[in-house]
């Protein structure tokens, strides 16, 4: 298993992979349209998240203590987003996802190239990740 | 209509569309959310704080009356733009939102339980809101104009909607989300046959369309200065004489009253009587020169040079496949909202954003609409006169960029 830091230096590397905007959302849109199908008895309105301007649901679900994430969304960028906080997150121990920095983020310039609602519907996915966690590690102690 | 020459001429005229954004130069298409400012209302603006900024109407002083002479203009301009016959049945206000609230929250005090109001099925949540705050209040019931597919209001429901209970008819003059122009005139002259007032929402019309209050019989009507090349923050309410006299002011404090003592207080005439506090003095005057701006130009111009843009517009967009345009009325103008099947509107905003194009997605502020239709949003674009033909042509290409890209 690699460590929550190491696939965030992933991600920071492909993004500076790219020469613009334009194929960094080409990108994110790919990984939009590669996102595993969620369980759809998963999309319910416990779910869905909150601030988001499209709709967006995260379900997470512990095996041999790890989170695993599934989540869609309406929108394929935000799709996209979401898959890459899944290849962040999942499959890591809750303590970790609670523990991660966040910085990535701003070190591929997400967020100033999001608009503002969706910089904060990023935000909320981070903050509901991070509360499953919260929430798993919690019911282990 | 505007030539060519003419359009670069207004071009340059506005500062902020030689903006680049995000590398290239802004495509500037959500004009029914805010329109841009041409250099002389900057400049009075300027000039106002540089020159003669002051408190109005109490001042001995001269910087007082100066502020206090240009402020009562910009009245005395907006009275005859909208062919008004006193200066004094134009309230300032903050904009389209608040003045509907004053007519709102005055006519708490003359509705009973079991009046009726309608409201239009393509209502901004500013003129939706307000009635059923109104209605919780009074036990009044709000009755809703339906609208067919193509976004025209069903007249046949109104006429059958309306009846001696009904006390007020609300509805906007052009829809933001659809564009549909509704036929006021016609409208207005229903609900005085039962007797009921009308209160028209020009926010979206008059930017666009020559408006004269008292062809239209409206009983108010109200405009917001920011997407009439004005600043925000600034607006208006017009209401006829009878009217302004029977409402209750909206708001206590300096400048509506006539006399305080701690037993009574006398209010004062029109206009102070609703304009509570220190008014947005140098909006207001900014407000009169963005009208004087526009009447430079001709409305009858502008209006008819951004219906053939749009029509231009919407015939280019079509030919996209999977395209729908939501709003086909007949009447309409300035305003396209599209989906492409398949695709999310935050997807298509969010790429065009990347390009340099400003357009706007999501409901709308108009939810109800989107219900109707039972979609989760629309993307915008919304024209100006300042837009050009090259320009809905970049719009075209960029719809069709993102949806290579999205497909």
């Amino acid at each position: 298993m690699k460590a929550i830091s190491d696939i965030q230096e992933e991600i920071i590397d492909e993004f500076m992979l790219f020469e613009d905007w334009m194929q960094r959302y080409e990108y994110i849109i790919d990984l939009g349209k590669s996102l595993p199908l969620i369980d759809e008895a998963h999309k319910t309105e416990n779910n869905l998240i909150k601030g988001c301007q499209s709709k967006v649901w995260v379900h997470a679900d512990m095996e041999e203590d790890k989170l695993h994430f599934t989540a869609d969304s309406e929108a394929i960028l935000t799709k996209g987003i979401i898959a890459i906080l899944i290849r962040v997150f999942s499959g890591q121990p809750p303590q970790a996802i609670v523990d991660a920095s966040t910085d990535f983020i701003d070190q591929i310039g997400l967020k100033e190239h999001l608009s503002a609602t969706r910089a904060n519907g990023l935000v909320s996915m981070i903050k509901q990740m991070k509360l499953y966690a919260v929430a798993f590690q919690s019911q282990r102690q | 209509m505007l030539k060519k020459e003419e359009v670069e001429n207004i071009r340059a005229d506005f500062p902020i569309l030689s903006e680049q954004v995000k590398g290239q130069p802004l495509l500037y298409l959500d004009n029914a959310a805010t329109s841009q400012t041409p250099t002389a209302v900057i400049d009075t603006i300027v000039d106002y704080y540089s020159r003669y900024n002051a408190n109005i109407h109490r001042g001995v002083h001269h910087l007082s009356q100066t502020a206090t002479d240009a402020f009562e203009e910009a009245r005395a301009t907006l009275q005859e733009h909208f062919g008004v016959d006193k200066p004094h049945q134009i309230i300032f206000t903050s904009g389209t939102t608040h003045s509907i609230n004053i007519v709102a929250s005055g006519m708490s005090a003359l509705l009973k339980s079991g009046d009726e109001i309608l409201v239009s099925a393509m209502e901004h949540h500013s003129n939706i809101v307000p009635w059923q705050m109104l209605c919780e209040k009074t036990g009044a019931v709000l009755k809703v104009i339906p609208m067919n597919e193509a976004g025209e209001l069903d007249l046949k429901a109104y006429s059958a909607l309306l009846n001696e209970r009904t006390k007020m008819v609300f509805f906007n003059h052009i829809s933001n989300a659809l564009g549909t122009v509704n036929p006021v005139a016609q409208m207005v002259e229903m609900a005085h046959r039962v007797g009921a007032a009308v209160l028209v929402d020009g926010a979206q019309a008059a930017p666009h369309l020559v408006v004269n209050l008292k062809e239209l019989g409206v009983d108010f009507y109200t405009a917001s200065a920011h997407k009439m090349c004005g600043p925000t923050g600034i607006g208006m309410l017009y209401g006829k004489e009878e009217w302004l006299l029977k409402l209750p002011p909206y708001q206590g404090g300096g400048e509506m009253i006539a006399e305080v003592t701690f037993d009574k207080t006398t209010y004062a005439d029109l206009p102070h009587k609703f304009e509570a506090g220190t008014p947005n003095v140098c909006g207001g005057i900014a407000f009169g020169a963005a009208v004087k701006y526009m009447n430079s130009i001709g409305l009858d111009k502008i209006g008819a040079y951004e219906e053939e843009l749009t029509r231009y517009a919407s015939e280019k967009l079509l030919e996209i496949p999977g395209l729908k345009i939501y709003g086909t009325a007949e009447n309409k103008t300035s305003v396209i909202s599209f989906n492409v099947e398949g695709l999310h509107p935050y997807d298509i905003g969010s790429l065009l954003d990347q390009m340099g194009i400003a357009v706007r997605t999501g409901h709308h502020c108009a939810q109800p609409i989107m219900d109707f239709y039972r979609i989760p949003g629309t993307v915008r674009a919304s024209f100006s006169f300042y837009n050009t033909y090259e320009e809905a042509d970049r719009l075209v290409a960029g719809v069709q960029r993102a949806v290579n890209m999205l497909q």
